[in-house]
């Protein structure tokens, strides 16, 4: 209690200090790839986008799209940390299969119990992908917001892309994960309760930032059907930029089950669809990323499932 | 083919036009931090003060909310039946007598043959901008009563004939 006290008081600085006289190490870390930034005197300004992926309700995708989002950006040669901030409730390592690597976590870094390169997690596939796992049994009303944003901003230093895996809810845990981003990504199912969630969501961010939508589940038969809102319907409601489309496959699961994210996949439409958002978030404009639900993986699945009679 | 097959066998029922519709009414209550029976008194008031000075069709009005970018818009779409000459008094107003020919016949250029028109109820929303511009004889129309404001259907239609709008709070 003591620490956190003293720590609150002298603010961002102290914590942006720590972190930066503790980057040193970053030099011991695995050959083959350069260092994501040599220790300096003084550090480089912030240069990587911070970008939270949040969604208000719960079980909507989340920490699934940080995970894949995070891979494919990796895959792509940018330097990414994926950051959970579901302080309490830690899922992206498992998601990621790197729950054996976790030694120290947010709140250790956060509170000058470990450097910040102790606690970053290499990624096993890729050596351009970093995580900072959330602490496990810890509240999310242990972390202070200036302490968040002061660890994002060194983050961004020394990534391209700093992406924040949001906690489910609007109060503290969603403050401190939306503190230190300049932008975020709405995941959305297309069902009345995470639209409506979403929505108020997006009436908490900032008013100048225009959030991208990531419309998931989607079950292009469905919605054929009429029994499940189209994207096009839960954009008519949020009316926000559509980043991309991804369909309900049973693949997610068996993904989730053996912790590989599901965008390494060749041969895996959802896989494809996280390219093609990553391709986008990226600035290389991907053809149709996701205006049609057929593009983004469901497609030839669903197609296939038409042919037999439906699901 | 399969399209076709599949009309023909599946049921017409379409729960997400049902859940489109009710996200839409329960995303403007949030927004506005309205209740719905103030939506509806609004509504209904509105009405009210625009039949003060043209002639309308409250069974055909419809008033709605639209989320645009960052603001919610209030459309009212109300079909004008005809002209006022002189407005109504805003001082008690009970339930007037239909009003006679003379008071609101059109001064200009008011075809003769007004009065045989069909009533002005039956045309179609679209139409209202033409009904507008060529007012008939008002004895058919009788004044708005609220029940009829408010069986007004609720589905938004295109056209709009009003729009007012502002910042939604919050």
């Amino acid at each position: 209690m003591t620490t956190m006290m003293r720590a609150f008081e002298t603010g961002a600085t102290a914590v942006a200090s720590t972190l930066a006289s503790a980057a040193a190490p970053v030099e011991a870390a695995p050959v083959g790839q350069p260092a994501p930034q040599p220790a300096q005197p003084q550090p480089a300004p912030p240069h990587g986008r911070a970008i939270v992926i949040t969604s208000g309700k719960g079980g909507v995708g989340k920490t699934t799209t940080t995970a894949n989002l995070g891979t494919a950006l990796a895959a792509r040669g940018q330097r990414v940390v994926l950051v959970d901030a579901d302080v309490g409730l830690r899922n992206l390592d498992i998601v990621l299969g790197l729950e054996s690597r976790v030694r120290f976590h947010l709140l250790d870094v956060l509170e000058e119990k470990a450097s910040l390169d102790e606690a970053l997690v290499r990624d096993k596939r890729s050596d351009s992908l970093s995580l900072l796992a959330a602490a496990q049994t810890r509240e999310k009303e242990d972390v202070v917001t200036a302490h968040m944003t002061a660890l994002i901003e060194e983050l961004r230093r020394r990534f391209d892309y700093v992406l924040i895996d949001c906690p489910a809810g609007i109060e503290k845990g969603f403050k401190n994960a939306v503190a230190g981003a300049q932008h975020a990504i709405i995941v959305c199912t297309p069902e009345v309760s995470a639209v409506r969630d979403a929505d108020r969501v997006v009436g908490l961010l900032p008013n100048d930032w225009h959030p991208d939508l990531i419309v998931n589940r989607v079950r292009p038969q469905l919605v054929k059907k009429g029994k499940m809102l189209s994207v096009e319907d839960v954009n008519d409601i949020l009316r926000l930029p559509l980043l991309g489309v991804i369909a309900e496959e049973p693949g997610v699961i068996v993904a989730t089950n053996k912790g590989e994210p599901l965008a390494l996949d060749p041969a895996s439409g959802i896989g494809a669809a996280y390219r093609a958002i990553a391709a986008k978030l990226a600035g290389d404009e991907a053809p149709s990323a996701g205006s049609d639900p057929a593009v983004s993986g469901g497609g030839w699945f669903a197609k296939l499932g038409a042919l037999l009679g439906g699901r | 083919m399969l399209e076709f097959l599949k009309k023909l066998f599946l049921p017409p029922e379409r729960s997400s036009e049902t859940a489109k519709e009710r996200l839409r009414v329960v995303l403007l209550s949030d927004h506005l931090s309205l209740a719905p029976e103030t939506v509806e008194a609004l509504k209904r008031d509105l009405l009210e003060v625009i039949s003060k000075y043209v002639e309308i069709d409250p069974a055909h009005a419809d008033v709605t909310f639209e989320q645009r970018e960052r603001e919610v818009a209030m459309l009212a779409n109300v079909p004008i039946t005809g002209i006022r000459e002189r407005p109504r008094p805003t001082a008690p107003r009970t339930e007037e007598p239909s009003p006679s020919p003379q008071l609101v016949a059109p001064t200009v250029d008011a075809p003769q043959a007004a009065a045989d028109e069909p009533p002005a109820a039956a045309l179609a929303p679209e139409e209202e901008a033409a009904v507008a511009s060529a007012p008939q004889a008002q004895e058919k129309q009788p004044p708005p009563t609220r029940a009829s404001y408010a069986g007004a259907p609720r589905r938004r239609r295109r056209k709009k004939t009003v729009a007012l709008q502002g910042p939604a709070p919050g």
